[in-house]
């Protein structure tokens, strides 16, 4: 047992020692204790160094507003983190952790000459150096600027552990599990309303968790404490959260919480995820996150063994630890005085207790002297001494705001306290309104934008049975709010503690301003000077003093340093805290694991795939795959041996000679009904629908309001008040929204439904010349020829058995059919059709071919042959608008002086000079070659491919007045050769469309 | 007090400051008290205004003029961007704007003699889908013609450049190349509005704070007359607004409606570590970009916020998926933890290109429009809205950036091009 630890005392498991590993150096802790305070019970206070000038620091904190004591921590294969902050993490056998920003070691830092030269590194020197020579910036001083900051070393290896997410819906969030938020939870809980509990630390009770003297219904904190959590455990309408931080409270009242699940464990179950997100929607929110306690500023008051009195407290009565041997305590608040009795009722000898205030409850000294303390009111701290450990403070005395001489006194550790400062991160979330309290010389809630309730200690009260029954009765307020009838039992306590004290953020000196060093912002190395040297320079916002010092920019985001650093600007600037101001509190509460908020969505599901139901045989057919939007879709089907370019040659000619098969499933298909549906298309797409007979489709082309091409495809007739409108299959989800948009916006009157079917049917394609006697002994109900069943028809039927919405269409040039079948028959079909196509070569192809097969018939696809800046008249499509309809979505747009100007690019083909060169699609072409950059370009290749039909290749560009310029020869200037084009009509393959019907 | 000699800035003046106990530094900027009549106001003090109004002062000689800003200077969308700084765009006009930019940022710590830190790390954004490459392929090809610099590199070369990067074929977005441009990189933005608030005011601009205009006034003859603020009204017969999200609201008072919409636009930091990201990574695919400020925090930023709106909080969705897209690129990353998130107000217009130039109105001149990619064109759009309001007459690179194409539809479509476009 440690010189440190106190046998039996604390809520630490006294029989269950840990070992535990710190800069290589092994250790001893106790199950329940945290890193922080297992160091401290071995008598360890320097755990790391500083930001910017590499000071040696200790643990200041027992909580996640730690700015000091962060550490490495690794337990190897890829579970390895920067920055754990020592006084959050537990403890557990085998824990590795390390220093941190230290070089070569903790106890001897290199890093450390930027202290020496800290006279020429105040606030903002960066911005007035390093300018000359110029060169130097990227290749010198910016290196040697990174590589002096940060602080831990990032990961090295991808992380191995999974994390969790899920929503939650409650009617009471409580977040704070300290005598407030536990009152205010077991009185919402008691009138059956939902409730989470939620709380940072690894077991709940807050304040009461450091309280060994309160008496709460005549019981014992700890014993009250059990009670509590075994009612709030059996209750069934109520979730304890431990270990569980709320990080952000975002719009109608959503709040996230952030759960450890596996960090203090030493073997993780591997099913377990290391974090959870919840998502919690709650009616009501009640914040009792409590105070944190302010430091004080003095020079030298970052020295490892300078502690805030609050943690020590913590230290002592939770985890059985002193802070040192011989302690002295500073302070301008009555709670640092019960520290200090606590400590000497443990045994640790108090020096001194050193109070600013010059008049204090007399009970206090009473108390002191029984104790041996030596009480100095009216006192201040000018100076410590100890490198890497507290030796020595100097005392003076103040007189009517006179600094007296200096005694010294010996110590190892320093207790801090200025006061507390109400904890309303999350409130500010919420940009709720905050107020200036004159008297406790801080902000407090004022007006609110969302549904929450703040309770103890975040509202500024002070003591147990305060925050006891505040949380009680804002708990039974929250619950009535929620619809629960509930009341506030009268909780009573005994021994409470009193909280009188002032804010003081500097204390008094009797030092030159030049030889002080008071730290307010201890991890960013922010001092008082440092802000006045900011507000001295013109930053008179306290967002420029800030941004200019770092002050509260660290990785405890202020929680301590905001304050300090808004009362020392504010003193500066000559104007009162308030007009000032404070710098806006962002989420997340504390620093949030990557993992946790991407949860589930890693790997393969980090975005879903969506797959056909024809996607099974593809892959196990040696599909080459490619993602569309977020579809897998098969590209190719190489043959064993063969590259792409030859499998989609061969499925080139397999389709244009025989017949192909292609899984055209992910089209987006959206069904439009009423009575009012061809009134809804003819306002949407260009085309006119109104004489489309049922049993036809038609292609159709849809606009931005800005008239250029937003989406495209065949819309079929199924009867009078019902379309059946595919879309391209990236456009799907748009297209749905747009339609909704304008019905639900624009125009309400209309009596038109709209259900996406993307998913409801299973679409295969069959190209070729074959097609037809592949498909006509397979359908029943339709008969398929040219009289009956033209071009552009479609038909309900049945296609081998299964129930069908067959279309006549074709997309390739080749006749033509696509099989609509429900989805679940999908597969089934699609091996049918193979096994029936083998007499009639069949040979099935993927999206490569498609696209192919498309150029060669000048067929567009949107959002590759058109980019947002196209028109119909543009893409050769003008004859897709209905010249006589009144409007339609982007007409007005397309008469705009600039859209029909008739030198605009224009949708031509490109044949190479060089058959056999295929041209790169970006590629951009110039008329003359020879011109200097910047150089003149008039377009750009869209589509570019080997066409095996015609042996050679084909491209499709967007070329200037590309109409007007038949037969001219265009260049193409890569970057080591520039290529020769001639440009061509679009229609390179069957221009007069008579295999349509082959 | 008028024109404040501007103490030179030098490791030399900080270690002769640094003996006197750094007490003789004077304000970098006065807080001035707004003047009854200026030559010029500018409205909004962003990067973009003072910027115009540091070159005015500069270039055009004309010194009698207020930035006029309603919060704190540098508070808008430049003291929240992530600080990307390219210039690889496809439009020949952009092009032409955003590399005059670059150029400008190019000695830009020198000429304001303040140190901005433009970083030259080289922007890559990674091509996941053949539709990406299809893109950047144009992108490149159109920028080398324009004397751009931007290369493609493949999913090797770009781990080469970038360790960190998970180039995996089985990546559920895998990269399959990259554009790269080695001249782009990050600045620090606090010190680009500083350095030119504080070049600026050494020129005799008046920078007067914490002073919202409420109205631009315009006399019978239609033209500008001032404009009224929360501290009075105040002369002018030219008037620039520069107020990224909120120039809608302030042209309205002046009859001048213009084709924005505000988006929350939100980024993140996370804790601070030591060098591990040499470059900036973007990737509109999955929507979310990267970089590693000299703090040693990585700066994430992702696309907008689905809705429009004037609140600055922005909702949690978007951010989980910005950190999943970014550990999905960068497995290594997610132990890390985020720090700290905020939101800005961004104006979209709906060729996701900017309005700079002249307005219907005589003597009121507009710069917005930026969107989610302006701070890189800070010194360029500053530089050329100094020339427009100083001649009258556009400046030949913003000259195409004109109000008036959205009525005759000559659009500069980079939206069609990058959906997330910082
Ligand atoms: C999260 C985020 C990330 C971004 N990332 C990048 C990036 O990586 N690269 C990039 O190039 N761009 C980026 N941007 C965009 C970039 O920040 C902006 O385009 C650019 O900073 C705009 O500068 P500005 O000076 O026009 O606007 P601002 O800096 O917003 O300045 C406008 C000023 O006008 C003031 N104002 C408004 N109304 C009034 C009034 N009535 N009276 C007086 N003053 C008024 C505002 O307070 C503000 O200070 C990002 C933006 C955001 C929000």
């Amino acid at each position: 047992m440690s010189a440190f630890r106190i046998p039996g005392k604390g809520r630490v498991c006294h029989d269950k020692p840990v070992r535990f590993t710190f800069d290589g150096k092994q250790y001893q802790g106790l199950e329940a204790d945290t890193l922080a305070s297992a160091l401290l019970a071995n008598g360890v206070h320097l755990v790391g160094r500083s930001f910017k000038y590499h000071r040696p620091r200790g643990i200041v904190s027992a909580g996640s507003e730690e700015p000091n004591a962060l550490v490495g921590v690794s337990r190897g294969g890829g579970r390895e983190e920067p920055n754990t902050r020592a006084t959050l993490q537990e403890v557990y056998e085998g824990l590795t952790a390390i220093s941190q920003n230290r070089w070569p070691c903790l106890h001897f830092d290199a890093g450390a000459t930027a202290d020496v030269l800290h006279r020429f590194l105040p606030a903002g020197f960066y911005y007035k150096t390093f300018m000359w020579p110029k060169r130097f910036w990227d290749r010198l001083y910016e290196p040697l600027i990174r590589r002096a900051a940060g602080l831990g070393v990032p990961p090295s290896e991808p992380d191995a552990d999974h994390y969790a997410s899920r929503y939650a819906h409650c009617d009471v969030l409580v977040v704070g599990a300290g005598p407030a938020g536990t009152a205010a939870a077991l009185t919402a809980g008691r009138s059956g309303a939902q409730v989470i509990l939620a709380d940072e630390q690894a077991e709940i009770g807050g304040a009461l968790l450091a309280d060994d003297k309160v008496q709460i219904e005549d019981q014992t904190a700890a014993d009250w404490l059990s009670a509590a959590q075994a009612e709030l455990a059996a209750l069934p309408n109520v979730r304890l959260l431990a270990r569980t931080t709320a990080i952000g409270y975002y719009h109608q009242n959503m709040v996230g919480l952030a759960q450890r699940i596996t960090d203090h464990l030493a073997s993780p179950p591997a099913d377990a995820p290391r974090e959870r997100m919840w998502r919690v929607r709650a009616a009501q929110v009640v914040l009792a996150q409590g105070a944190i306690e302010r430091p004080l500023v003095f020079h030298g008051n970052d020295r490892p063994g300078v502690m805030l009195a609050g943690a020590a407290q913590i230290y002592l009565n939770r985890y059985g630890v002193k802070p040192g041997k011989t302690v002295v305590v500073v302070t301008s608040h009555d709670s640092a005085w019960h520290t200090a009795f606590d400590l000497a009722d443990a045994g640790t000898p108090i020096a001194a207790i050193i109070d600013t205030r010059p008049a204090i409850d007399p009970a206090l000294t009473e108390a002191a002297a029984p104790r041996g303390i030596e009480a100095l009111l009216s006192h201040t701290v000018t100076a410590t001494s100890g490198r890497l450990r507290l030796r020595s403070i100097h005392v003076n005395a103040v007189t009517d705001g006179k600094v007296g001489g200096a005694r010294l006194i010996l110590c190892d550790t320093l207790l801090m306290s200025g006061g507390w400062t109400p904890s309303l991160h999350l409130f500010s979330h919420t940009q709720g309104k905050l107020a200036w309290d004159e008297a406790s010389q801080s902000f407090l809630p004022d007006l609110k934008t969302e549904a929450c309730h703040i309770a103890g200690g975040g509202r500024g009260l002070w003591g147990i049975e305060n925050a006891l029954q505040d949380g009680a009765k804002v708990g039974a307020e929250a619950a009535m709010a929620a619809g629960f009838n509930a009341t506030a039992p009268a909780l009573t306590t005994q021994n409470d503690r009193s909280g009188a004290g002032i804010i003081i953020a500097e204390l008094p000196t009797d030092r030159g301003p030049q030889s002080t060093r008071s730290f307010v912002d201890l991890q960013n190395d922010v001092t008082s000077k440092d802000i006045r040297l900011a507000v001295h320079e013109g930053m008179h916002s306290i967002e420029h003093v800030k941004r200019y010092t770092t002050s509260g920019m660290a990785t405890d985001q202020g929680k301590l340093a905001n304050m300090n650093g808004l009362a020392i600007a504010a003193a500066a600037i000559g104007k009162p805290p308030p007009q000032v101001g404070l710098t806006t509190f962002r989420p997340p509460y504390t620093p949030t694991t990557f993992g946790t908020f991407a949860g589930y969505h890693q790997d393969d599901t980090f975005d879903i795939t969506r797959k056909t139901p024809i996607d099974p045989w593809a892959a196990d057919n040696g599909a080459v795959f490619e993602p569309v939007s977020l579809w897998r879709r098969a590209w190719y089907f190489p043959k064993p041996g063969e590259d792409m370019h030859a499998a989609v040659a061969r499925e080139c000619r397999a389709t244009r000679n025989a017949v192909g098969i292609f899984d055209a499933s992910t089209l987006g298909k959206i069904e439009v009904v009423g009575p009012d549906a061809v009134e809804f298309l003819n306002r949407l797409y260009t085309n006119p629908w109104t004489k489309l007979a049922p049993g036809r489709c038609r292609y159709g082309l849809l606009l931005g309001e800005d008239g250029y091409i937003l989406d495209d495809g065949v819309i079929g007739r199924l009867s009078e008040d019902r379309f059946h409108v595919t879309t391209t299959t990236g456009g799907a989800a748009r297209v749905l929204n747009m339609m909704e948009d304008y019905l639900q916006t624009e125009w309400p009157d209309l009596r038109v439904w709209l259900t996406s079917v993307t998913e409801q049917w299973a679409t295969i394609a069959l190209n070729g010349p074959n097609a037809r006697k592949l498909l006509e002994p397979l359908v029943e109900g339709q008969d398929l020829s040219d009289e009956a069943f033209p071009h552009m028809s479609l038909a309900d039927c049945t296609v081998a058995g299964f129930p069908a919405r067959l279309f006549r269409v074709s997309f390739t040039g080749e006749m033509g059919f696509e099989v609509n079948v429900p989805a679940r028959h999908g597969l089934a079909l699609w091996q049918r059709l193979l096994g029936e196509g083998e007499a009639h070569d069949i040979c099935p192809y993927g999206t490569e071919t498609m696209h192919v097969l498309r150029a060669e018939k000048g067929f567009i696809v949107v959002g590759q042959d058109t980019d947002g800046t196209v028109t119909p008249g543009d893409a050769n499509l003008g004859w897709a608008i209905g010249k006589r309809k009144p409007d339609f979505v982007g007409k007005r747009s397309l008469a705009r002086p600039d859209l029909v100007d008739p030198n605009r690019k224009q949708l031509v083909g490109l044949l190479t000079d060089d058959p056999k060169v295929v041209l790169e699609e970006g590629a951009q072409l110039v008329d003359d070659p020879n011109r200097p950059i910047p150089m003149q370009m008039i377009g750009h290749v869209t589509s570019s491919y080997w066409s095996e039909a015609l042996g050679r290749s084909i491209a499709l560009a967007l070329v200037e007045g590309g109409r007007m310029r038949m037969g001219e020869t265009l260049y193409l200037p890569m970057a080591s050769i520039t290529h020769t084009a001639k440009v061509s009509r679009t229609v390179f393959y069957d221009p007069d469309g008579q295999r349509l019907s082959m | 007090m008028k024109v404040q000699a501007m103490a030179h800035f030098s490791a030399f003046s900080l270690l002769r400051n640094a003996l006197t106990g750094h007490k003789h530094w004077p304000a970098q900027w006065p807080d001035a008290l707004p003047k009854a009549e200026y030559d010029v106001i500018i409205v909004g003090a962003g990067g973009h205004g003072l910027a115009a109004a540091y070159y005015l002062a500069k270039e055009h000689g004309i010194t009698n003029v207020a930035v006029i800003e309603k919060g704190w200077l540098g508070g808008g969308n430049t003291g929240r961007n992530t600080t990307i700084v390219r210039s690889n765009y496809l439009y020949d006009e952009s092009a032409r704007l955003y590399d005059h930019a670059i150029d400008l940022w190019d000695g830009l710590s020198q000429d304001l003699n303040y140190n901005v830190m433009f970083s030259q790390r080289g922007v890559m954004m990674l091509a996941h889908t053949v539709h990406d490459v299809q893109s950047f392929q144009r992108h490149i090809h159109s920028n080398r013609l324009n004397g751009v610099d931007n290369t493609w590199v493949t999913p090797q070369q770009a781990k080469e450049i970038c360790p960190p990067l998970n180039i995996s074929t089985d990546a559920r977005y895998p990269v399959l190349g990259a554009a790269w441009q080695q001249r782009a990189g990050t600045a620090r933005h606090d010190a680009v509005a500083w350095g030119y608030a504080r070049a600026a005011a050494a020129r005799g601009v008046d920078i007067v704070q914490n002073c919202p205009v409420t109205a631009i006034r315009r006399g019978p003859d239609g033209a500008v007359e001032g404009v009224e603020t929360a501290k009075g009204f105040i002369k002018a017969k030219k008037v620039a607004v520069s107020a990224a999200g909120h120039t809608s609201v302030i042209m309205e008072t002046a009859g001048v409606r213009l084709p924005l919409e505000s988006f929350p636009l939100q980024a993140l930091v996370s804790e601070p570590v030591k060098p591990i990201f040499p470059c900036v990574v973007m990737s509109n695919t999955v929507h979310a970009y990267i970089s590693q400020s000299d703090k040693g925090e990585l700066v994430i930023g992702s696309g907008t916020d689905q809705y429009t709106s004037y609140s600055q909080r922005g909702g949690l969705p978007l951010i989980e998926h910005t950190v999943a897209a970014i550990c999905e690129m960068f497995p290594v990353f997610r132990r890390m933890r985020m720090l700290r998130k905020w939101g800005g107000i961004v104006d979209v217009t709906p060729d996701r290109s900017a309005i700079l130039g002249k307005t219907p109105v005589q003597g009121l001149y507009v710069n917005c429009g930026w969107g989610t990619g302006g701070f890189k064109v800070t010194p360029g759009a500053g530089h050329t809205l100094a020339h427009t309001i100083a001649r009258d007459d556009p400046h030949p690179i913003n000259a195409p950036f004109t109000l008036e194409r959205f009525t005759t539809g000559r659009l500069i479509d980079e939206a069609a091009a990058a959906a997330v476009a910082h």
